[in-house]
């Protein structure tokens, strides 16, 4: 079976969630828009606190209540809008046709509970069916993300299988319905190198079997070039550039993605070299007028530190939040930028 | 698990011993009993009679020798204070009246304290939460004689809705109830409510909201298990707690109970009775801390499979 990049599945418009807390508004996601297509892996880079993982929980409408809340813009999957659906709505939609896996899978299942009741839990939700068939459906599930004796397995606990082995555990609940979107939110941090490989390649295999659009959320360059047809790059809630993998890599547009290119160590060199981007990302509710980046670009000048920069299309399907594109490239005609 | 079961007995065996050690030195520190035994007119040769008659003349470590030797067989001597009883007959004979009102305010209080607890944290920040952080509050700066006093005057003295004092139907128990497991529904809620917010704060339980589970079983079946395993500890404090707070319950309510029986014994230095009473209260206490450790293990997988 080979991967085919089919119709558009998913569709985000100028999403905007935000922090409602005691010391002011946290603009966590403030207009981000892209797309994605079947059988096609979407990259979201950015540094820590940029809004990635807020991103992919609104996209389930789970952005942490009461906190949080989605503002603003459209998401649509399947062509239905999901802003406007009901929480039972959602809840039909959650695991079966939107599916995530968590930051991290040392505490994503619930230690009290077996692998089996939790994985049977997920299948029966939206396949509710007798109980021998769905722990028959539990140990196919195991089987599928290539955990050893899953007959076995489905009566361990969290606490008595490997890492590595948890993670496998987490990957088959998400996939265990079947959903076309599956967002992966860094989902390799925690595992050492030759598992963090396994399940990268176990990724790919599932998207190739059941051609689902994946999410990437990642901090790594490297496992982005491996894995991803596409690249978002966020920095403080906002997309700066969006690009497929060779375009960012080749013609990185936004200073910012630029800055973050540099500091991957180059697996060529002898000595890796790390530049890290010089200043702090700005704190969320209390952002910079202008250019988000400005305070630590390299080419800020007045106008960038006044005027939010629209977006620039510096090639086919390649674009970028920056004013120095102006000279260069002409707007996007449907700029979605806002101050 | 029995090996589990087996250590935990016998560290609960040597726990009583020394509980017998300093319950047998504290009795004699508060004073000498004949003088309450004796009448204001008794000579020193009545003295030196009733001292030989109940052993009290034998050196001390004697007398705990004896004590233990009989106290093994369960056989603690009789009152001084109520003639033709064994110390240990006046305590079976009153302990199901304790059991009954702990056991009942036990009951009420997490009947109460759970849900309120656990919506508390569910609806954190709303009015909710504030009227139950308000009761948490009062519950925990009353002290239970003044609230049973109140209690009595408005409800059993004033409205007339309940009688004031001693043991019947479920009318009797209700009062002494609420004045013996009020500090408990504060206590309990607060720690279910402290334990449910981490437990709604972490990752299992995003994963169970994105396979599409309803709320209510997200809370009721993922977190509630999880928040309860740390209130647990308390549910064995809970025990002495109760039984302490029997002893002023059953004084204010005139309840028959062990707790009345020992504030009596203690007037009367009535040694063999008071020794009595706080040994079973030992032995009540350690047994729940072994019944919360096991239910512990039955909880938390993690224990159980160590
Ligand atoms: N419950 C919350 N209340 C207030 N602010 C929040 C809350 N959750 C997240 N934020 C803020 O939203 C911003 C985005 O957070 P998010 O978790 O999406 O970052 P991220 O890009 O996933 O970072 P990381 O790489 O560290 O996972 C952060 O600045 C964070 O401080
Ligand atoms: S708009 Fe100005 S400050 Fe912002 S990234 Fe471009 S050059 Fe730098
Ligand atoms: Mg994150």
């Amino acid at each position: 079976m080979s991967r085919r990049i089919g119709d558009v599945i998913l569709e985000v418009d100028d999403l905007h969630t935000y922090c409602f807390t005691s010391y002011g508004v946290v603009k966590a996601v403030d207009g981000v828009s892209f797309s994605l297509r079947q059988g096609e892996t979407l990259g979201i880079v950015g540094e820590s606190g940029s809004g990635k993982t807020m991103t992919a929980l609104s996209l389930l409408r789970l952005a942490p209540r009461p906190t949080a809340r989605i503002v603003k813009g459209s998401i649509r999957l399947g062509g239905e809008e999901l802003l406007t659906k009901s929480e039972r709505e959602m809840r039909a939609i959650r695991g079966r046709r939107i599916s995530m896996i968590l930051q991290d899978p040392q505490t994503s299942l619930n230690p009290v509970f077996t692998i089996g009741n939790q994985l049977i839990e997920a299948i029966k939700i939206h396949h509710p069916d007798g109980h021998r068939s769905l722990v028959r459906r539990a140990i196919d599930g195991l089987k599928q993300v290539r955990v050893a004796a899953p007959e076995r397995r489905v009566a361990d606990y969290p606490h008595q299988i490997s890492g590595g082995m948890k993670q496998r555990v987490v990957g088959a609940i998400a996939i265990s319905c079947e959903p076309r979107v599956l967002i992966a939110d860094e989902p390799t941090t925690s595992l050492d190198v030759t598992i963090q490989a396994q399940y990268l390649r176990l990724l790919r295999e599932i998207q190739q079997a059941t051609n689902l659009g994946l999410i990437f959320i990642t901090h790594d360059f490297g496992i982005v070039a491996k894995m991803c047809d596409r690249v978002m790059v966020m920095y403080a809630g906002r997309a700066v550039e969006t690009g497929s993998v060779r375009d960012i890599f080749n013609r990185p547009s936004h200073p910012y993605t630029q800055a973050l290119l540099n500091s991957v160590p180059s697996m060529d060199d002898d000595i890796a070299r790390l530049y890290s981007i010089a200043g702090q990302p700005p704190t969320l509710w209390d952002l910079p007028e202008g250019c988000r980046f400005a305070p630590r670009c390299p080419h800020a000048d007045d106008r960038c530190r006044h005027e939010y920069p629209r977006a620039f299309s510096v090639g086919e399907g390649h674009t970028a939040d920056c004013w120095r594109l102006e000279k260069e490239w002409t707007p996007r005609p449907f700029s979605a930028s806002t101050g | 698990m029995q090996r589990f079961i087996a250590k935990r007995a016998l560290q609960s065996l040597l726990a009583i011993w020394v509980m017998s050690l300093i319950v047998f030195t504290l009795v004699r520190v508060t004073g000498n009993p004949l003088d309450v035994m004796l009448p204001l007119e008794a000579g020193p040769e009545d003295y030196a009679r009733v001292s030989k008659h109940w052993g009290l003349d034998q050196p001390v470590y004697v007398q705990y020798a004896i004590f233990l030797g009989k106290a093994v067989q369960g056989d603690f001597g009789n009152s001084w204070k109520w003639h033709g009883h064994s110390a240990m007959g006046l305590v079976w004979q009153r302990l199901p009246a304790t059991l009954q009102l702990a056991g009942f305010a036990l009951l009420v209080s997490v009947v109460i304290a759970l849900p309120v607890g656990v919506l508390s944290a569910v609806m954190k920040g709303t009015v909710w939460d504030t009227v139950a952080k308000v009761i948490a509050l009062l519950g925990q700066s009353l002290p239970a004689f003044w609230l049973g006093i109140v209690l009595m005057w408005i409800f059993a003295v004033n409205l007339g809705w309940f009688p004031t004092s001693g043991r019947g139907g479920i009318q009797y128990m209700i009062l002494p109830a609420i004045t013996l497991g009020w500090f408990q529904v504060a206590a309990i809620m607060r720690l279910v409510r402290s334990s449910m917010l981490e437990v709604l704060d972490s990752e299992f339980v995003k994963l169970s909201r994105i396979k599409g589970l309803a709320e209510w079983k997200v809370v009721w079946k993922h977190c509630l298990r999880n928040a309860a395993i740390a209130p647990l500890t308390f549910f064995a404090i809970i025990a002495g707690v109760l039984m302490t707070g029997s002893v002023v319950t059953e004084s204010v309510f005139s309840w028959p109970g062990t707790g009345l029986l020992v504030v009596d014994a203690v007037r009367a230095r009535d040694f063999q009775v008071v020794q009595a009473v706080v040994i079973v209260f030992a032995g009540i206490f350690i047994l729940t801390n072994l019944l919360v450790d096991i239910l512990y293990a039955y909880l938390d997988p993690r224990i159980r499979y160590q």
